[in-house]
């Protein structure tokens, strides 16, 4: 009966160690039969990485995209900055920081003809800061607009055609400002009637600060990312500063009542472009990435990014996103019908967000450490 | 007498000393450094520059930060030892041995979620639609602009003391020699006037040892001030957010760190002192 039972155990343990063989010998078997996928590095914005927009690349091309977040242009250039050349093989920048990147050799050049440019509408083919002279740096893959974001149960778009309704006495309380100098001082630029809003002279500059300091009293708070998209969503702040559809378009598919509307004043622009980190290893790989966003199929899943939708600058992508995606093409105004986000870009109505021209950066910040301290 | 110093002595102040060392001197140093140098095109500089000191102290808004910061912390401390003294007082006089064991449990339970989690829960009750504003609706009151506000910031740094406070006043009190206040009650010393003349005086280390902690947490609390406060009380955590936030100003935020590393330690000096103040060895 002993000897039984030990033959018995000693067959269990033999094919306990076979099976246990044949289970770990699996994946170096399967590794022959799928290669690993590749790693491709990517330095960008929350979301531009996710399932939702990357899967279908990196299913076609055995990729594995790492990503790497950061919160803020300045946070980026800190990143790249303090990491060894190679470190991130894309690198997703706002259209401010792309001359920065430019100008300290942070990215590799691109050959324009890898790119199906002539596919965009034209005003993006010549995209400024892609280009130094001839030579191409970046590509613009979205962009979006800044107006006046407001609670729809609270407020009009009639009452939101103008900036003036942040000093509305009946919002004491209940505006907030998305917690960035550039977007916010700019739109009051815009007010103040300044052409060009962040190309301003000492006086009118002077009288910028003047006006924004009167709005003070009527804020309710200041708001990073995730406090802007609560503060919206619970209807404690009623109209917010700085921000546009990539908030509020997200707030809407929750089920939010808010928008965005561009006052009579116009409105910025926010853009994203693009670019090979300099010293990657893998540059086709991540050349193949470009192509890939800025075609008309990568550029309708980065219209309707999970994240935040966006604005394309592909003509094609507009037609393909009418075709499978009517409702949003619809939202985000990429119709071809009159009043659509290029014919306000044509009407002048947009303007570019971009450094303060005849100020330092640091003097727009500071000031907005002061106004934010009053 | 000289003392010698054993393996045995060594084995235990060991650890201690080399984890002073490697987390608190170490980066302390550093950050003193950190602080002379200069930002070029977003990339820091070593080098000796006094700017960065000159530049922060220069400013009204690092000063008036400074004060807010202060007296936010002071207040909390004051505000979280007086209504933390009834219920530490309560569980030390007046509960069982067995009551007095799940007191303490309940008020380490709070330590197992995430302080800014329970921070973010507070939004659903200060909300101007919170559920704070929807109960009062039902008397007729209201809504009252709770959230963004000071007081919002004080029910955040509570959040984050109170139940530490309660736990350090408790273990004061319970140590407090009952024939003392036995001895108070004999001399027909009523119960309130024991409670300032015999229990406070007697548990004084550990009372104003849990304030400091109040004190210490509040100074350089980040959370309440931005989701309960929405910025709008600038605090000096906030401005070391802002400061890197734009323009990578490392060492800028470093001359922050070190004015309330400073503060902190000054703080802490007198309230040690002042606990300590009469006692004989």
């Amino acid at each position: 009966m002993s000897n039984q039972a030990t033959k018995s155990l000693s067959l269990t343990r033999r094919t306990l160690l076979a099976t246990g063989a044949a289970a770990l010998a699996t994946p170096m078997l399967s590794r022959r039969a799928f290669a690993a996928p590749t790693e491709l590095t990517m330095l960008a914005w929350f979301g531009h990485a996710e399932p939702d927009v990357v899967a279908e690349f990196e299913a076609a091309n055995n990729v594995k995209f790492v990503p790497k977040y950061y919160s803020g242009g300045d946070n980026m250039m800190g990143l790249i900055s303090q990491s060894p050349p190679g470190t991130f093989d894309v690198i997703l920048s706002d259209a401010e920081y792309v001359q920065g990147l430019n100008a300290a050799g942070y990215v590799e050049e691109l050959d324009p003809n890898d790119y199906h440019l002539d596919e965009y509408f034209p005003e993006f083919q010549k995209f400024p800061g892609n280009w130094e002279g001839d030579k191409l740096f970046s590509i613009i893959t979205r962009f979006g607009f800044l107006g006046v974001a407001y609670n729809t149960d609270a407020l009009t778009p009639k009452d939101v055609d103008s900036y003036n309704v942040y000093w509305d006495e009946k919002l004491k309380g209940k505006v907030g400002h998305y917690d960035w100098h550039l977007p916010n001082l700019g739109q009051l630029s815009l007010l103040m009637g300044n052409e060009k809003p962040y190309d301003i002279d000492e006086a009118a500059w002077s009288a910028l600060k003047e006006k924004t300091m009167t709005l003070r009293p009527n804020v309710g708070g200041f708001f990073d990312y995730g406090g802007t998209f609560s503060s919206l969503k619970n209807g404690q702040m009623l109209a917010m500063a700085g921000i546009g559809d990539w908030i509020t378009g997200v707030l809407q598919k929750s089920g939010a009542k808010v928008a965005s509307h561009i006052p009579q004043e116009g409105g910025l622009q926010w853009s994203e472009c693009f670019c090979v980190g300099k010293g990657s290893t893998k540059a086709d790989l991540a050349k193949k990435w470009i192509q890939y966003i800025t075609s008309p199929e990568g550029q309708v899943k980065s219209a309707e990014m999970a994240a935040y939708p966006a604005l394309i600058p592909n003509e094609k992508g507009w037609d393909l996103l009418n075709k499978v995606d009517p409702a949003e093409a619809k939202r985000q105004g990429m119709t071809k019908e009159p009043g659509n986000a290029m014919d306000m870009i044509r009407a002048g109505k947009i303007k570019f967000r971009e450094w303060p021209v005849q100020q330092d950066l640091g003097t727009w910040n500071d000031f907005w450490l002061e106004y934010k301290a009053a | 007498m000289q003392r010698s110093v054993s393996i045995y002595g060594l084995t235990f102040s060991l650890p201690l000393l080399v984890w002073q060392l490697l987390f608190f001197v170490f980066p302390l140093f550093f950050l003193i450094a950190i602080s002379f140098w200069t930002v070029k095109n977003f990339t820091m500089q070593a080098g000796f520059d006094t700017v960065n000191w000159q530049t922060m102290y220069g400013r009204a808004v690092f000063w008036q930060a400074y004060g807010t910061t202060f007296v936010l912390a002071a207040v909390s401390a004051v505000l979280t030892s007086v209504v933390a003294f009834p219920a530490s007082y309560a569980i030390a006089f007046k509960m069982s041995d067995t009551a007095r064991r799940w007191a303490v449990f309940l008020m380490v339970i709070p330590f197992f979620t995430s302080y800014l989690v329970r921070v973010y829960s507070w939004q659903v009750f200060l909300s101007d639609n919170g559920i704070i504003n929807v109960m009062l609706g039902w008397f007729g009151l209201g809504p009252y602009g709770l959230l963004n506000t000071v007081g919002a910031i004080f029910v955040g740094y509570l959040t984050l003391c109170l139940p530490l406070v309660i736990l350090l006043q408790l273990f004061s009190l319970v140590f407090i020699d009952r024939t003392l206040v036995e001895a108070a009650h004999n001399m027909r010393c009523g119960r309130l006037r024991t409670v300032f003349e015999v229990v406070i005086p007697s548990a004084r280390v550990g009372l104003v040892i849990a304030a400091l902690f109040c004190f210490i947490l509040s100074f350089g609390d980040f959370v309440s001030p931005i989701y309960l406060g929405g910025s709008k009380a600038s605090t000096l955590s906030i401005l070391i957010t802002d400061t890197t936030k734009s323009g990578q100003q490392w060492p800028r935020a470093a001359v922050i760190a070190l004015t309330m590393i400073g503060t902190l330690m000054v703080v802490a000096f007198l309230a040690v002192r002042f606990a300590y103040k009469g006692r004989t060895k």
